[in-house]
């Protein structure tokens, strides 16, 4: 069982409502004011073109250096969930706020500097074939402007991480399922990611490699980053503990472990998000 | 698309020379041309004529509205009737008229004034302007002229349509790298830059290929109209001016493109969120 890093504050005010007291979270006073979340959705929705909503009103909060799982059935709006994150997508209605900052209305010019912040696993890696794996790895330090002897430390120490040094010179396409998603995990978090966002990272490797994975994601989380993985691997939920739970259905999220799960260990949810006076904000 | 910009640099710098080669022409035919006229005395007796022509000089040497006069001597003549006549050329008893050729002075009156004194002392003498004689050819230059300026702006415009085609299909090719590479928090002018050193590579080929094939071309066509001799034709050069125009086409030419596909890439990734 992997241990997810328990975030700077016991962000769960559900925990709160049911009489266990948990460390307050920091900039939050006592049972009132508003969660000092690294990611806050107010009344999210995002539609494609003039075709239905496929995310509907979310309304929720990420603590700092938590670790969430984000369930749901192929087609619920799992990966629109994670473009909103990673500020691939804009929503068509709502605000969301990250690093406290509200990033609908940003100019463009100042995306890039949050989305060097985020760290993004794809389901289908998304590794320049062009390039070898060490100048995958070390595009977001380029793309920072990294010193370039900077960049060859720090990238020879990260693959040497994710046991892939003695590839470094190879293409992606000499490499395997597994090896390709531990290159695309090295080069999401090289930069030092605040949050990690990985959507489906097990989709396309053994259940061997998807233990190895999710230990690599552990321990980004014990080191503080947030992480956030999308999956409709319900068998991974039960590989790190105290993990939060995020489930959507039909563009919404729901409350409780999903039901296939049955009587399976409870997942901890997502704080809520409430305002100074207003009481909690049901998910 | 390097291969594509050789042909539209190439086409170019012909256009170019084209133009700037006709424009020295019709410039150079029009300073030779102005203020000149020649007098034509067609007597068939040759005494009466030559009294005729001697009357005709005394009076233009003496008149302010003539700067010089030039009896056009009769070897000359024959010389250029040669090739028409033949041996007869030579011939003392052909009639050939007199020919006086004269500098007008800058007066808008001259020529009148010559014609209203030749009415009097020579009422069968003609005046024939240069400038007449040669308008029509005058006019079909400075027309190749205006019609190498627009074959130039057509070129220019073609080649910046054929890089703004070109950068989309990279970036359409490119798309996943793209989004990879916004993800990673590049901004656009990062991703432009490598579309744009790209695109500047491709048209820097072209340019040196497009460009040398060219100069190439001009050189030869200019050694072949030195070589024909032919003195209308000798006004078609290009002049160091020319020369360095047609040098710095290719420079102009990786700058245009390399501006245009900055632009155009940067306006297709402003349409990403």
């Amino acid at each position: 069982m992997l241990e997810a890093r328990r975030g700077a504050c016991d962000g769960d005010h559900l925990l709160a409502r049911a009489g266990r007291r948990g460390r307050p979270c920091a900039g939050a006073e006592a049972g009132r004011g508003r969660v000092a979340g690294i990611v806050e959705f107010e009344h999210v929705g995002l539609r494609y073109g003039q075709g239905d909503e496929v995310l509907r009103d979310l309304h929720f909060a990420l603590s700092p250096g938590e670790f969430y799982f984000l369930t749901g059935a192929s087609g619920a709006g799992k990966t629109s969930l994670l473009k909103l994150l990673y500020l691939a997508q804009r929503p068509t209605r709502g605000i969301i706020r990250l690093f406290g900052t509200d990033v609908v209305t940003l100019p463009r010019g100042r995306m890039p500097g949050f989305r060097r912040r985020i760290g993004v696993v794809y389901q289908d890696f998304r590794l320049v074939p062009h390039l070898s794996i060490a100048d995958n790895v070390a595009l977001p330090l380029r793309i920072a402007g990294m010193l370039e002897r900077d960049v060859r430390e720090a990238v020879t120490e990260m693959l040497a991480w994710v046991g892939l040094h003695h590839r470094a010179d190879a293409r992606p396409a000499t490499l395997s399922g597994g090896e390709q998603q531990r290159v695309a995990i090295a080069r999401a978090v090289i930069g030092r990611p605040e949050i990690l966002v990985a959507d489906e990272p097990t989709g396309n490797v053994d259940e061997a490699m998807a233990d190895r994975l999710m230990q690599l994601f552990a321990a980004l989380n014990g080191l503080g980053t947030t992480v956030v993985v999308a999956t409709h691997d319900y068998a991974l939920l039960d590989r790190v503990q105290a993990a939060r739970l995020l489930r959507i259905v039909d563009g919404r999220l729901q409350d409780g472990p999903p039901p296939e799960r049955g009587q399976g260990r409870p997942i901890r949810p997502p704080a809520a998000i409430y305002r100074d006076g207003d009481g909690v904000v049901p998910l | 698309m390097a291969w594509v910009l050789a042909i539209m640099l190439f086409l170019t710098v012909l256009a170019t020379a084209a133009g700037v080669a006709t424009a020295a022409a019709a410039g150079a035919m029009g300073r030779e041309l102005a203020g000149r006229a020649t007098v034509q005395i067609a007597t068939a007796d040759a005494a009466t004529r030559a009294a005729t022509e001697q009357r005709v000089v005394d009076a233009l040497r003496a008149s302010r509205a003539v700067r010089a006069v030039r009896v056009v001597p009769r070897a000359e003549l024959t010389r250029i009737l040669g090739p028409w006549l033949g041996d007869t050329a030579g011939d003392g008893e052909l009639p050939i008229p007199a020919l006086i050729d004269i500098d007008l002075a800058d007066r808008a009156d001259a020529l009148p004034q010559v014609r209203a004194l030749l009415a009097r002392i020579a009422p069968a003498a003609q005046v024939d302007r240069h400038g007449d004689a040669m308008a029509s050819i005058g006019r079909l230059l400075t027309g190749f002229t205006v019609l190498s300026a627009t074959l130039v702006v057509l070129m220019a415009v073609a080649t910046a349509a054929v890089v703004i085609l070109a950068a989309r299909a990279g970036l359409e090719a490119h798309r996943t790298t793209i989004e990879v590479m916004h993800a990673l928090g590049a901004t656009d002018v990062q991703v432009a830059r490598l579309f744009q050193r790209r695109l500047a590579r491709d048209a820097s080929w072209g340019a040196l290929f497009g460009g040398v094939a060219g100069w190439l071309v001009v050189a030869l066509a200019g050694s072949q109209i030195g070589a024909a001799g032919s003195q209308l034709l000798a006004g078609l050069s290009l002049g160091r001016e020319g020369w360095v125009a047609i040098a710095l086409l290719p420079v102009v030419f990786v700058l245009l493109a390399a501006i245009v596909a900055r632009r155009a890439v940067l306006q297709a990734l402003g349409r990403l969120p």
